[in-house]
């Protein structure tokens, strides 16, 4: 991969386009705009083959239907497992989160197989619904601030040996096992509950898959001040919940 | 039929004038309108008073994503060339606020009553309804709201062999999932711009094909139903194949398509299409929205959006550039806490205009417009923001709170 392009994978938007997780896809694609990358955005149909030759994967979130639809698409077309064995970079949220996953509870209430792309089980909970504004710690060796999103899910996520957590929540739910954990990673496979979307309230996440995808250490700076507006906003909101 | 003047039981007069009591109570003590307490208290009292006061009533049910409470009204006025209407014109639209709505209408013949989505098939159970006009489905307030789709399978269900006729768009798969399990179904090509909520089949979860106007899914065969009415343009199109000219007070294609929904309903009634919207060209404002307003001796034009749908027909019917453009979000608890569906609305459609952004969530649109390329500007106020704009009449969009707010500020 030349150093200057970066291809840009929207898995699924007809089925997992639910919660304005586009955003990220926006988000990546203008901050790789205003590094000079040459950006190719491709938003592939879950009636087309995932292209094995991208360089990061986005998947959303959804409602349960159309996340057993994806699970059953994507299993049968394989693409994005053969995209992972090339080393491409997978982002998740919530629904797509849980399809990486070694299984799920679909909308019959069945377990679904998921991709295996991430070594956990999400179950359904018990209790209420997971709702509102989360801030959490990122896994310390990501070097990066705080997690700042917006959960809404029931799903319950349990992590395998070979997964980290993505993050620790101080204020929220994120997996939802009582644990504090939030999400889940390995060296190139990404998945969180966050909304809001999750990039735009953490607009380091999109730079750390550039870099990753790059293979760089670092990235030219750009201007974060809205941004950093947003999150100092929300952070203080999570902290003193209603 | 004769208008509500039948006999009503003691429990049941005794529960209207219990809630007209606690209505005005409510009123004294600045609480709003107080219709929906009023209609609280009377359910209470007598849990079968709303199908009892609709008895006597030919009633239409509306219901949508967007656009009820407008086609509530346009209905509404094209009624009332054959008898008077009673109807929650000011948008109480769960079962209390219907149930005043309804009790303060005892000389009316017909019941135009708009009704929140949740609440369709419960009320339709209860009330009888002579037709109903369903509009649009798509994503709205997803952090308390059911899944869109969910909904259309529960209006299915609920619908399913109502003595009712359905007017239903065709141009929006949800709701013609939604309304083919009713034996009466009159089509409605209304049109539909948002489509993200619709690529996937309601029957079998196939990819759907949109060629054009068109929709079909390549699996199943569920399909866009051959419509007998239909917007084309500046007309609305009958089954005879006349076309009629749509002449409204209220902008955009989006309220075209209300009309011609509310024109199909009307004939349902024996109302002609020309005379249902000769009469629709009375409606100016509806709850304030559409309004213009002086305001800092500048002209404003109040617009509501409370989803990405409803932004999408808002871009479509605002003046073009240079037109400056207000953008006002809020996410209390009837806007939806969750703002992450900004991402959905397509803001870089707001090219070339000056924009000013206010509302608690200024932030979130800040990012968001950044992230679209857009010049904007960040205002604290209302004031702010009308003080800071180019001249022009200014377009104001709005979601749910932060439309009130800017009412109340603006004095409308």
């Amino acid at each position: 991969m030349s150093q200057n392009s970066l291809r840009l994978v929207w898995v699924y938007p007809d089925l997992l386009s639910t919660y304005g997780d586009q955003g990220n896809a926006l988000v990546l694609e203008r901050r790789a705009l205003q590094r000079r990358l040459d950006v190719q955005r491709v938003d592939v149909r879950s009636d087309q083959p995932i292209p094995t030759s991208g360089d990061i994967y986005l998947i959303g979130g959804g409602e349960d239907r159309p996340q057993r639809l994806a699970a059953e698409r994507l299993r049968r077309d394989g693409g994005l497992n053969r995209a992972v064995a090339n080393g491409a970079i997978v982002f998740s949220v919530c629904a797509g989160y849980q399809i990486l996953g070694h299984e799920f509870i679909n909308d019959l209430g069945q377990r679904e197989q998921g991709l295996g792309l991430l070594d956990v089980v999400s179950t359904r909970g018990e209790g209420e619904r997971c709702v509102g504004d989360v801030l959490a710690d990122i896994d310390a060796p990501l070097g990066l601030p705080p997690l700042t999103g917006f959960e809404n899910h029931q799903g319950v996520t349990h992590l395998g040996p070979t997964a980290r957590p993505f993050a620790r929540v101080q204020f929220g739910q994120g997996n939802g096992t009582g644990d504090g954990t939030e999400g889940a990673y390995n060296e190139t496979v990404f998945g969180t509950y966050m909304h809001g979307p999750v990039m735009a309230r953490n607009p380091h996440i999109a730079d750390l898959l550039i870099k990753l995808a790059l293979d760089v250490n670092a990235l030219p700076p750009v201007d974060d001040r809205w941004y950093d507006a947003l999150r100092a906003e929300r952070i203080a909101a999570a902290s003193q919940p209603a | 039929m004769a208008g509500n003047t039948g006999p009503l039981s003691p429990r049941a007069k005794l529960a209207v004038t219990a809630g007209k009591a606690a209505a005005a109570v409510s009123r004294a003590a600045g609480r709003g309108s107080g219709s929906v307490i009023g209609g609280k208290v009377a359910l209470k009292l007598d849990p079968d008073l709303l199908a009892r006061l609709a008895t006597h009533l030919d009633v239409v049910l509306v219901s949508a994503t967007n656009g009820k409470t407008t086609t509530t009204r346009l209905i509404a006025e094209a009624l009332r060339a054959s008898g008077p209407v009673v109807s929650n014109a000011l948008g109480a639209n769960m079962p209390a606020g219907i149930t005043s709505a309804l009790a303060g209408g005892s000389d009316a013949r017909y019941g135009v009553i708009e009704v929140d989505e949740k609440y369709l098939a419960g009320v339709a159970r209860d009330v009888s309804p002579k037709a109903i006009a369903l509009l649009n489905l798509s994503r709205d307030q997803l952090d308390r709201a059911a899944e869109t789709r969910m909904l259309a399978e529960k209006w299915r269900e609920g619908l399913a062999g109502t003595k009712a006729v359905v007017i239903a768009n065709a141009d929006d798969p949800l709701i013609v999932w939604a309304a083919s399990s009713s034996p009466n179904v009159v089509w409605v090509a209304a049109g539909q711009e948002w489509k993200d909520d619709a690529w996937s089949c309601p029957s079998c979860g196939g990819v759907m094909q949109r060629p054009g106007d068109d929709w079909f899914c390549g699996e199943c065969g569920f399909r866009r139903p051959t419509p007998s009415w239909a917007l084309s343009g500046d007309y609305v199109l009958d089954p005879h194949g006349s076309a009629w000219p749509i002449h409204l007070q209220l902008p955009g294609r989006a309220n075209k398509a209300n009309a011609t929904t509310s024109a199909a309903v009307a004939a349902t009634f024996g109302v002609p299409p020309q005379v249902a919207l000769e009469r629709m060209y009375q409606v100016q404002a509806v709850a304030g929205r559409f309004d213009v307003v002086t305001y800092m001796n500048r002209e404003i034009r109040l617009l509501l959006a409370k989803n990405p749908a409803g932004w999408l027909e808002t871009f479509s019917l605002i003046d073009g550039p240079p037109a400056p453009v207000i953008l006002s979000v809020n996410a209390r608890g009837a806007d939806g806490t969750d703002t992450s569906w900004l991402w959905d609305v397509d803001y870089p459609r707001l090219a070339g205009h000056p924009i000013f952004v206010i509302g608690d969530r200024k932030l979130d649109l800040a990012v968001r417009l950044e992230v679209a390329g857009l010049d904007f500007r960040v205002c604290e106020s209302v004031d702010e923001a009308v003080a800071a704009a180019p001249p022009g009449r200014i377009e104001l969009i709005a979601n749910y709170t932060a439309f009130q707010d800017v009412r109340r500020r603006v004095g409308n």
